[in-house]
């Protein structure tokens, strides 16, 4: 029973009710598949094994007692180091937060810990949620289980990179330009960013409080719908947060797949498409096809702008938002200040790290008097544009289809001197949070070199049924989902 | 969005109340520079009659409902959290003389 860390959700779930193993024993398992890898990997910032296993045996009390809470009762879910766990660390990857323990639980923890689930350890990430490499993290980078030399994108990559390596069954991850999706491409995992509003950001750090969202990553699509039925709910503290009816997303993957029009952006398909990434999304378009589904060339004209829009936008609501971190109330103190001003400057000059202070900077430069209009006015404007896009292209088609990202995983230290660069690796993704849509990165092959690419499919807002359902289908007609990497 | 702006680093660090070495100005002055280029692509559009987009779902004025008073953090917990305290409140450098 020591690889029980590979199974997915409802294999374990078959085998705690047929007595094959207990959630305990699953729990050592994963333990002891993180004590061999994470050394190499470096996912984690925090482990608490002891309260892991105390979950683990709670979990299987309420089973021995016939009052399981449902499919995630006693399943491991590795949490991204920015979201508020009651009595753990919450560093956000930041020396700012260093000896930071959260009072209380984020509301999507909650749900968690209601569906019985173990909260388990501290992910890695980017510091603040900004990057796309977790190369800006306090605690040390992580690396891809697929290539230990190559990132594991970000700002979530010790979410991906965890699930990619199993040391954890699922994890939580946020996505405010792309993620969530990033990483899951760059690790060959499935990563999902639902529609804006409809999991709670009351205790998710905020980065850029109109795009956050948090979202599963998982090794088959079922499990990501799993955890997401979990997460979302309606929460009071969250005005943004909406009302709506819960939906079973993993019955409807029980369901085939009924015929779709697809939609395939031109403007993704364009120069700056690595080659052979180009080659095995198109054949996973072609697959499609093939099923009967009808796949139609569609445009969104404002792509393009989509980077310069966002780098406006969320670093305006950053310079904001990280404005709380003044080593007052909370947060590192900077032991050299003569006056308040000096209390705040200095805290944070200490406390953040390159590109948080780079976002800070180009966030209050574009809100400054003078500059509001220019920037900030005209960024927002362009959004609409955007969302419009979308709009249209949803009167025609189903879902879109597009690669999650230009290139496979890149090398550390690639483009961590070139933070222009490192923006432009997000260029499929920010628009989905621009416009407020569900998105999600599956696998659909790999590249010569055994590094994984993903397919995002975009949905309507509120279609994470759909999206979930066109993703399903390609995994179980494919073997991507039960590839490893070799650690 | 005006031309050839280049970013006076001093003014808004300062704004940001951010403390930066020598070296990090001169880096990032750099930096800033070139991502500003960048976004003047956005310049070439035609926004004339276009509402800004403040948020992704079109939502407005959500109120509480019933809005009562629930559990609050003690006095201690929040201490705990603070980098200096004393007597249940936060210590901070004098602020009027």
């Amino acid at each position: 029973m020591s690889d029980l860390y590979q199974l997915e959700i409802s294999q374990l779930q078959k085998g705690f009710a047929d007595k094959s193993f207990t959630s305990v024993e699953l729990m050592r398992s994963v333990i002891e598949r993180t004590e061999s890898v994470e050394g190499r990997i470096n996912a984690f910032i925090d482990r608490d094994i002891e309260s892991a296993l105390q979950q683990a045996e709670a979990a299987d009390e309420r089973r021995s007692k016939g009052q399981s809470l449902g499919p995630l009762d006693g399943i491991p879910v590795g949490i991204k180091d920015i979201l508020a766990v009651k009595d753990q660390p919450l560093r956000c990857a930041s020396k700012m937060l260093d000896s930071y323990i959260s009072p209380y639980d984020a509301t999507c923890i909650e749900n968690l810990k209601n569906s019985g689930a173990i909260i388990w350890g501290r992910l890695n990430m980017d510091e603040f949620a900004m990057g796309s490499s977790t190369e800006n993290s306090a605690y040390g980078v992580t690396a891809n289980p697929w290539n230990l030399d190559c990132i594991p994108g970000g700002s979530s990559g010790g979410s991906a990179a965890s699930v990619a390596a199993g040391e954890t069954i699922v994890s939580i991850g946020t996505d405010t330009g792309g993620s969530i999706r990033q990483p899951a491409a760059l690790c060959g995992v499935v990563g999902m960013k639902p529609t804006y509003g409809l999991i709670s950001r009351y205790g998710l750090v905020a980065f850029a409080s109109s795009l956050d969202q948090v979202g599963p990553f998982s090794r088959t699509v079922k499990d990501s719908a799993l955890l997401l039925e979990s997460l979302v709910s309606h929460d009071p503290k969250d005005s943004t947060s909406l009302k709506r009816e819960k939906e079973s997303y993993s019955q409807v993957l029980d369901s085939p797949l009924r015929k779709l029009t697809l939609g395939i952006p031109k403007e993704f398909f364009s120069e700056g498409l690595d080659p052979e990434v180009k080659e095995i999304v198109t054949s996973a378009i072609e697959w499609y096809r093939t099923q009967g589904h009808s796949i139609v060339e569609i445009s969104l004209p404002h792509s393009e702008l989509c980077v310069p829009v966002y780098y406006i936008i969320a670093t305006a609501e950053a310079s904001s938002n990280l404005a709380r971190f003044d080593g007052v109330r909370y947060s590192h103190r900077s032991k050299e200040a003569e006056n308040m001003l000096e209390l705040f400057s200095n805290s944070r000059g200490e406390g953040f790290g390159a590109e948080v202070k780079r976002r800070i900077m180009l966030g209050t430069y574009v809100l400054s008097s003078g500059y509001y209009d220019a920037y900030y006015l005209r960024a927002q404007k362009v959004r609409s544009l955007i969302r419009g896009d979308f709009e249209q292209a949803f009167d025609q088609v189903d879902a879109i289809l597009t690669p999650t990202t230009p290139t496979p995983a890149f090398n550390r230290g690639e483009k961590s001197d070139d933070p222009l660069s490192m923006y432009l690796s997000d260029i499929f993704t920010i628009s989905v949070n621009l416009a407020g849509l569900p998105a999600l990165s599956v696998p659909v092959g790999f590249t010569k070199n055994q590094l994984p690419v993903g397919m995002q499919v975009i949905g309507r807002a509120f279609g994470e049924a759909d999206i979930l359902g066109i993703a399903h289908a390609f995994e179980r007609s494919h073997s991507y989902y039960q590839m490893r990497p070799s650690l | 969005m005006p031309k050839d702006q280049s970013i006076d680093i001093n003014y808004v660090a300062d704004l940001a109340r951010l403390k930066l070495s020598d070296e990090e100005k001169e880096t990032m002055s750099n930096q800033l520079n070139d991502i500003l280029g960048h976004f003047e692509q956005l310049n070439a559009v035609d926004v004339s009659g276009i509402e800004p987009m403040a948020h992704a779902l079109k939502v407005h004025n959500v109120w509480r409902e019933g809005d009562e008073a629930g559990p609050v953090f003690s006095p201690s917990v929040v201490n705990q959290l603070a980098p200096e305290s004393r007597d249940n409140q936060v210590v901070v450098p004098k602020v009027v003389e």
